[in-house]
């Protein structure tokens, strides 16, 4: 296992590389796993004419982690602690669509607040995955000061988390039904705060970034798809968005209760590297105006559904109540059952569309959980983003696509 | 490291020596940039000026190995990836030290499959272990003081 | 077509393994432009035993459609559909890796996700897990003689 299996022969490279890269003209040069630029450990097998890039082979799998195979030796609640790990950034929002999917394939109710404050909070961890995806990718393009802001503001967002659920990243506050807990006090005054002060920091983003011509030589005319090639290699989320085709799952099939909601969906025209960062920084303000108006319209109520034999009952039943023990106890040892049968629940993450495809059969366990994650669907676009630019361009087309190499290799 | 080993122990000149050698190799570690996972995001974190890694020395991480003589383990590591790792570690120059930095490189975390090495100590051996899922940024400034005071313990001869 | 049927309100329909291309080819005419999941669900012991899902998606008309094909599980075969959506192409990939489906007429079907020269299937419901034994406090000391620490 350790020998170093990194060699490639030749008749390897023949199907990868173009015949020019066999005879020697152009060079093969490979952009490890450990590499400052590559969002995580990603390897391009790049064919190099000079500087400029002929071809472009990415090589995933290097942060493999078999969490659906784990996933299907868990019971169902179990499993969800696994999903914040794979693209994460978007801890909440896989939690989203893992939970959507098991209360689909049984039958769940989820109460108006949970669906509200699961809305909440996904859309504030929409607003953290974008605020990284900000740093790095000014980091990429050596705008340092950037990614010292952004940080300070995913800070603030972090205490958020940790108010609600104890943990600052991996929270599993979404569960089978509605929430973990209740919101605490002083959540909401929390987030009020972070509403104040937000729009001014992201015109200090604006700012640094929009106008400024080092950044525009940089990202304007790279990384050019059309919406027709976006479409047929899979590319989602904001990279479609910026070719000019307004599709959001959020829009056009909505979940959780998006429907009430009043913002817009971001759109541009060129496809390229400065307009796939013009929607990403749109998007942060209409995922604000979404947590404005889901902190205003919060209604009360109970925060997880009351069917016994998904959700556990809370403590100070089990005092009383000879049922609620025997829920408890089938719920601990076994774990609810889900009947047979597959959904496919296709939900809209910082990165593109997040789909889960659940199989159940009849017993406490999934029989096979697939994550469609579009970080791997993104990735894909890779080789068609990057013929014919610069070694230095690839930098920025790479972190303008946003890849998480945990949703790439789950 | 040279003739100072060689000497063996001269009492106090042996002893202020490996104080300096200590306290100067712990005021300017440089650290790989070696994010695997999700614990990176963690390790980014604690670089931003929230809590501020240069105050301790660690100002850049560099993106050489044979630049750097820490190397935190930040992730999760797959079979795939534990060569290029073991590679990484080989490369760096010595004096070198490892942190485990988070619970799946150190004993596997919460997976438990074919997939992932179940700890990082079996590639390479490692100096400090950082527990949690991912560890606050806090954690890691622990880690890297428990990984300082080691430093500054360590004898030559 | 062999079946259809509605579960959950989505909908379902079961092909034969050859028709797949056919049926892609006629639904993209149809506008359903995104492909948007590719996956396998291994239901063994029981045959026939790998059943392959295709999510389509029209972006236009907002319409789910799921395709099913069940495949034996010797020699499991069917052909490739990254001709009609390109993007198949690592999804099959994906699956061959997990599975062990080969595609025939694919452009390029290689291992994605495991290193080229892994031996399996991983996500074979005869696959093994790979489970290791906790190491607890009371078989601390046991567990540590046997586990192979690196040296340096």
């Amino acid at each position: 296992m350790l020998e170093a299996q990194m060699e490639v022969t030749v008749d390897e490279l023949k199907g990868l590389v173009s015949q020019r890269a066999i005879d020697g003209e152009t060079m093969i040069l490979n952009m490890g796993p450990q590499h400052p630029s590559t969002h995580g450990v990603l390897r391009l097998l790049l064919e190099l004419d000079g500087e400029t890039v002929v071809s472009c082979v990415p090589d995933i799998g290097f942060l493999h982690t078999g969490i659906e195979k784990n996933m299907e030796a868990k019971t169902y609640e179990k499993a969800l602690v696994m999903t914040d790990r794979m693209d994460y950034l978007n801890n909440l929002g896989n939690n989203l669509c893992y939970c959507l999917a098991i209360e689909t394939l049984v039958e769940l109710d989820v109460p108006p607040r949970a669906q509200m404050v699961r809305v909440l909070l996904t859309e504030l961890t929409r607003i953290a995955s974008h605020l990284v995806w900000l740093g790095t990718h000014a980091l990429d393009l050596a705008a340092m000061s950037v990614f010292l802001y952004t940080w300070r503001e995913r800070e603030i967002l972090l205490d958020i988390f940790e108010l609600c659920s104890g943990q600052r990243m991996m929270t599993s506050y979404f569960r089978p039904g509605g929430l973990w807990r209740d919101l605490p006090s002083g959540f909401e005054e929390a987030v009020q705060q972070f509403i104040d002060l937000f729009p001014a920091r992201i015109e200090e983003y604006e700012n640094l970034l929009t106008e400024n011509p080092l950044y525009i030589d940089r990202t304007k005319g790279i990384g050019v798809i059309s919406s027709e090639q976006a479409l047929g290699i899979g590319l989602t989320g904001p990279n479609l968005r910026a070719t000019g085709l307004p599709f959001d799952l959020r829009k056009t099939r909505p979940y959780s209760g998006y429907e009430q909601f009043d913002f817009e969906v971001p759109t541009a025209s060129n496809g390229d590297t400065y307009d796939r960062y013009v929607v990403r920084m749109e998007e942060m303000r209409q995922s604000l105006r979404i947590v404005q108006q889901a902190l205003v319209q919060l209604p009360e109520g109970p925060f997880r559904s009351d069917n016994r034999k998904f959700v556990p009952p809370p403590r100070s039943e089990l005092g009383h109540s000879m049922e609620a023990v025997i829920h408890h106890f089938k719920l601990w040892t076994e774990g609810f059952s889900a009947p047979k049968g597959a959904v496919y629940i296709p939900v809209e993450s910082p990165r593109g569309v997040l789909g889960c495809y659940l199989v159940g059969d009849g017993g406490p366990m999934p029989q096979r959980v697939h994550f469609r994650t579009p970080s791997f669907a993104n990735l894909q676009a890779l080789p068609m983003l990057a013929k014919g630019h610069l070694v230095a361009d690839l930098v920025a087309i790479i972190s303008s696509l946003d890849p998480i190499l945990g949703d790439v290799d789950r | 490291m040279g003739i100072e080993s060689k000497l063996g122990n001269l009492g106090i000149v042996t002893t202020s020596l490996e104080k300096a050698v200590g306290w100067s190799r712990t005021r300017a570690m440089w650290p790989l940039l070696s994010g695997l996972a999700c614990c990176a995001i963690e390790m980014m974190a604690a670089q931003a000026p929230d809590y501020d890694l240069s105050r301790f020395g660690m100002e850049l991480m560099r993106a050489s190995p044979r630049q750097s003589d820490l190397l935190i383990v930040a992730g999760r590591v797959s079979r795939k990836m534990a060569p290029v790792l073991r590679r990484l570690y080989d490369q760096m120059p010595e004096p070198k030290w490892v942190i485990a930095m988070g619970d799946c490189c150190s004993c596997g975390g919460i997976f438990n499959n074919y997939a992932i090495v179940p700890g990082v100590d079996e590639v390479m051996p490692v100096d400090v272990y950082i527990a949690g899922c991912p560890p606050r940024p806090e954690g890691l400034i622990h880690g890297i003081l428990t990984l300082h005071d080691k430093v500054m313990a360590e004898k030559l001869a | 077509m062999l079946d259809s049927f509605e579960f959950r309100d989505q909908f379902t329909v079961v092909l034969q393994p050859d028709a797949i291309v056919d049926a892609c080819k006629f639904l993209r005419q149809r506008d359903f432009d995104l492909l948007i999941a590719l996956t396998t669900a291994d239901h063994w012991p029981e045959e026939p035993r790998f059943e392959i899902v295709y999510q389509l998606y029209s972006t236009q008309a907002d319409v789910l459609l799921g395709l099913s094909v069940f495949l034996d599980g010797e020699e499991p075969a069917i052909p490739s559909i990254d001709a009609i959506y390109p993007n198949a192409n690592w999804h099959e990939r994906e699956v061959f890796d997990m599975f062990g489906i080969d595609f025939t007429g694919s452009s390029d079907l290689r291992r994605i996700i495991m290193p080229h020269d892994w031996e399996g299937h991983p996500l074979r419901k005869d696959y093994p897990l790979g489970y290791e034994e906790v190491q607890f406090t009371f078989n601390f000391d046991e567990i540590d003689r046997r586990k192979k620490y690196a040296k340096d």
